[in-house]
């Protein structure tokens, strides 16, 4: 026998279809790296926002047309350096070129500034130059030239003093606006609801009593109180535009590197940053700031700038009210079906129904929401107990809110619910009933005091799902309750303090808002990823907090017995 | 086997294969004592069909008060189907049905009058896998009370030291009645089931192979235990075990194929069975 071919030794037995454990692995590898890629994308696209970035001061080469307002030199922040996109019609080859944040936008007319990479002739980064956040026109960049106090005191910014003696005004500046806001809306906003009550009081006792209404008894008392309201209202009003002139009255003067003088209340400002001179620990505390800001304040400048406090909130308000109402509807439906419905053709086919159900384009469920919870359900509460403000063209729950808005993704989740919760149900060993039942239990006591518990963490996974599924949803809710910007949250500290006809935010929403419909995406551009993490934070949050409870479940009615 | 086994017997018959021996086996008894009545009749050629598959045929026979009846057989003989039938188990599976009657207490247990939880509370049971729930070792006792609706605190307490003392459960657990029920080891959960069952004082007690996944130390308390409660109760009890059967029982049924084979005193089952298939069976020829 010849041994050209070295045979396979019999005795080693090849592993019959082990090669699909590499298939399988390889899916799940490609699952993992799809999602983990994405999470750190998203993650470092949106925490690096806060992170402050240097400026650069460019100047370009002499015979450049490119030139900021016929001036060749500028300054900016690196965002991005990459490939053109087009061949340069001379050398027939891609060039690169630098993205800049120039600021300044009222100056300029544009925040981001694009130039070909030969074009500059040098960078360089000055200590000096200064980055301020406005409450308008997003952020400055410039040279600072003088403070000028209330008092007309003007400390030069080559002084000493200059840079604390900023930063003290400006922290007067901010409790000061957060006092104009308090004032504003607190004070003012209670002054006008109660305004709009007595508004509507006359015009319930003009409808019920025509012409002598004004003779009723309460039609006096109104009217006293109403112009009591006024009288507050005026006072609080004249104390808040006092604040306001107050935040007019200190200045900064600065000059842009392309040479124009500016003067700005420091009213105007939020923060004044030197980023070229930051140490590192100076940069991680303005990037917690800016972080905590971002979470905890409201958003300015159509939405693309400031906080998304109220979108976080009312997410997170609506996936709760969501669930509460979730919950019992599937866990009972899933209840009659697998323990009291008598199986068969006809249970089988509403189950998959059930389930098709959780197949369907969630805008369905939307325009359902607005054709039956908004204008049925919402219209004829509105019948009964508002119709005056109905009538008035201020619906009350005639319109999208935060409950409609919660009922929608309810209907929408239901099926979810039912499923899991009917797995549950199944998954509890006959045992447990049977030894129920055998202690003279009736069902419904078994269900209630065995069943359902050892079922429970199942019922919160199905519940896990729902949140999941209904925290990220955007479609149904534009038609149903999310609005851009609302001016208050769903739950406050004025009664009834839950509010639930109120429209509201939704960080879902925020992203689309701010990614396809601000008139300024390349700024936008950094929160969509920003909000994205927040988005993903929370749902990963209410996750976590189901799973908790799920596990607490698990082990207080875990038993391998049964 | 137990000393106390009395030689009073009440009839039986047998299936009507058997008809002729039973006639005989029933001339050889003596007749029923008034302490030790008849407790369960299985009467009217009673049969049980699981759809179209009739298990059980043709039974006549009754169970005596306060006694230890076992139930034994190969498995898939329709023994544990009967025990079963005792407190109406056997309602849960669909498209079950029956023919003839089982009257317990001269009650018939499939009286529409009767309500199923009136007679389950009537009829405890013990099943072969130790079931506890996953609560405290004090509300496993008191779940049959508290789903008739007794809450009363020192009753409830009442209720969980006789029971516990009368599965001999009391002085392992008294000081954590309040502690998960799963913490006990596999013995002192059936124990803390048999308690369960009897909390409510039914008149019967069903066991179902009681002691089939247990150790043969707790398998010996177990029976002991068995021999205690007859005192109070009537049992019966299915069992795979020939030795735990002719331990702990005074009379003996032996199914096969769904029939009563033969049904005596233990005594007389396991020393001298009329019928060669008991003799097989009990001897382990077969089966």
């Amino acid at each position: 026998m010849t041994t050209s071919k070295p045979s396979r030794n019999p005795n080693t037995v090849q592993p019959v279809g082990e090669n699909f454990v590499w298939l399988t692995a390889m899916g799940l590898a490609a699952g993992i790296i799809m999602v983990i890629g994405m999470i750190l994308l998203i993650f470092w696209k949106g925490v690096t926002v806060f992170w402050p970035k240097e400026v650069v001061l460019v100047e370009l080469v002499e015979d450049s047309e490119a030139g900021l307002n016929g001036v060749t030199t500028f300054a900016g922040a690196i965002v991005d350096e990459r490939e053109k996109l087009s061949r340069d019609p001379v050398t027939d080859a891609y060039k690169d070129e630098y993205s800049f944040f120039i600021g300044n936008k009222e100056v300029y007319g544009q925040m981001y500034y694009y130039i070909d990479v030969d074009q500059v002739a040098r960078m360089e980064k000055p200590a000096d130059i200064m980055v301020a956040e406005r409450m308008e026109y997003g952020n400055a960049i410039f040279y600072p030239q003088a403070l000028t106090l209330a008092n007309g005191e003007v400390i030069p910014a080559d002084t000493d003093a200059f840079n604390t003696v900023l930063q003290k005004r400006l922290e007067v500046v901010r409790d000061r606006r957060s006092a104009i806001t308090q004032l504003e809306k607190k004070a003012i906003g209670r002054i006008n609801h109660q305004l709009e009550d007595i508004r509507l009081e006359k015009l319930r006792l003009k409808r019920e009593h025509g012409s002598d209404a004004a003779d009723h008894p309460n039609m006096q008392q109104l009217l006293t109180r109403e112009a009591q309201l006024e009288a507050e209202y005026k006072e609080l009003d004249a104390a808040s535009s006092a604040l306001r002139e107050l935040q007019q009255a200190e200045t900064l003067t600065y000059q842009l590197v392309t040479g124009e003088e500016r003067t700005l209340a420091l009213g105007a400002l939020v923060d004044v940053f030197k980023p070229n001179t930051m140490s590192f620990t100076d940069k991680v505390a303005f990037f917690i700031v800016h972080v905590w800001r971002f979470v905890s304040e409201n958003p300015r400048e159509a939405n693309t700038e400031g906080g998304i406090f109220p979108a976080i909130f009312g997410t997170f308000a609506m996936t709760l009210l969501m669930s509460a109402i979730v919950m019992p509807f599937g866990v009972l439906a899933a209840i009659y079906l697998r323990e009291y419905a008598t199986q068969g053709p006809f249970v089988q086919s509403i189950r998959i129904a059930i389930n098709n159900l959780a197949g369907v384009p969630s805008i369905v469920y939307g325009v359902f929401g607005l054709g039956f919870f908004v204008y049925v359900l919402g219209g004829s509460i509105d019948e009964l107990f508002f119709p005056i403000m109905a009538e008035q063209g201020t619906p009350v729950f005639g319109t999208g809110g935060i409950l409609w808005a919660a009922f929608t993704l309810a209907l929408m989740t239901v099926p979810v619910v039912v499923v899991a919760t009917e797995e549950a149900l199944a998954a509890v060993p006959r045992g447990a009933r049977e030894a129920s039942l055998a202690c003279g239990a009736s069902k419904w006591q078994t269900i209630q005091r065995i069943v359902m518990p050892a079922s429970s963490s199942g019922i919160i996974t199905g519940l896990i799902l729902a949140m999941a599924r209904g925290a990220g949803e955007v479609a149904p809710l534009m038609l149903v309750g999310v609005i851009k910007l609302a001016p208050d949250l769903p739950i406050d500290l004025e009664p009834p303090f839950i509010h639930l006809d109120r429209k509201f935010m939704h960080l879902g929403f925020h992203i689309y808002d701010l990614g396809f419909q601000s008139p300024n995406s390349e700024a936008a551009k950094p929160m969509v990823f920003a909000t994205t993490f927040l988005l993903i934070m929370l749902v990963i949050v209410l996750n976590l907090g189901a799973i908790l409870i799920r596990d607490r479940l698990r082990r207080k009615y875990a038993s391998g017995t049964f | 086997m137990s000393a106390t086994v009395t030689m009073d017997s009440t009839n039986y018959t047998q299936s009507t294969d058997n008809a002729k021996k039973a006639v005989d086996g029933a001339d050889h008894s003596p007749a029923p004592s008034a302490a030790h009545d008849t407790f369960i009749q299985i009467k009217d050629d009673f049969g049980f069909w699981y759809g179209e598959s009739q298990v059980l045929h043709d039974l006549n026979f009754n169970i005596p008060k306060q006694r230890v009846t076992a139930f034994i057989g190969p498995s898939g003989c329709g023994k544990s189907t009967l025990l079963r039938c005792f407190n109406r188990m056997n309602d849960l599976i669909d498209g079950v049905r029956h023919q003839g009657d089982i009257v317990i207490n001269s009650h018939s247990i499939f009286d529409r009058q009767l309500e199923v939880i009136s007679l389950r509370k009537r009829v405890g049971m013990v099943f072969q896998k130790y079931n506890p729930f996953p609560k405290t070792i004090y509300e496993n006792v008191v779940y049959s009370l508290r789903v008739a609706g007794r809450n009363k605190k020192s009753q409830l307490d009442e209720v969980v030291e006789a029971s516990l003392r009368s599965a001999a459960l009391w002085d392992e657990v008294k000081d954590r009645l309040h502690t998960s029920a799963l913490g006990l080891s596999g013995g002192q959960m059936q124990r803390l089931c048999i308690a369960r069952a009897i909390a409510n004082k039914p008149e019967v007690l069903l066991m179902d192979e009681p002691c089939s996944a247990l150790d043969p130390i707790a398998t010996g308390k177990i029976e002991e235990l068995i021999h205690d409660l007859k005192e109070q109760f009537t049992i019966v009890i299915v069992t795979h075990n020939m030795q735990q059967a002719a331990r702990v029982s005074d009379r003996t049924a032996f199914f096969y194929l769904g029939k009563l084979i033969e049904y005596d005193k233990t005594e007389t089952i396991f020393m001298n069975p009329k019928m060669k298939q008991t003799e097989d069976y009990v001897s382990g020829r077969f089966g």
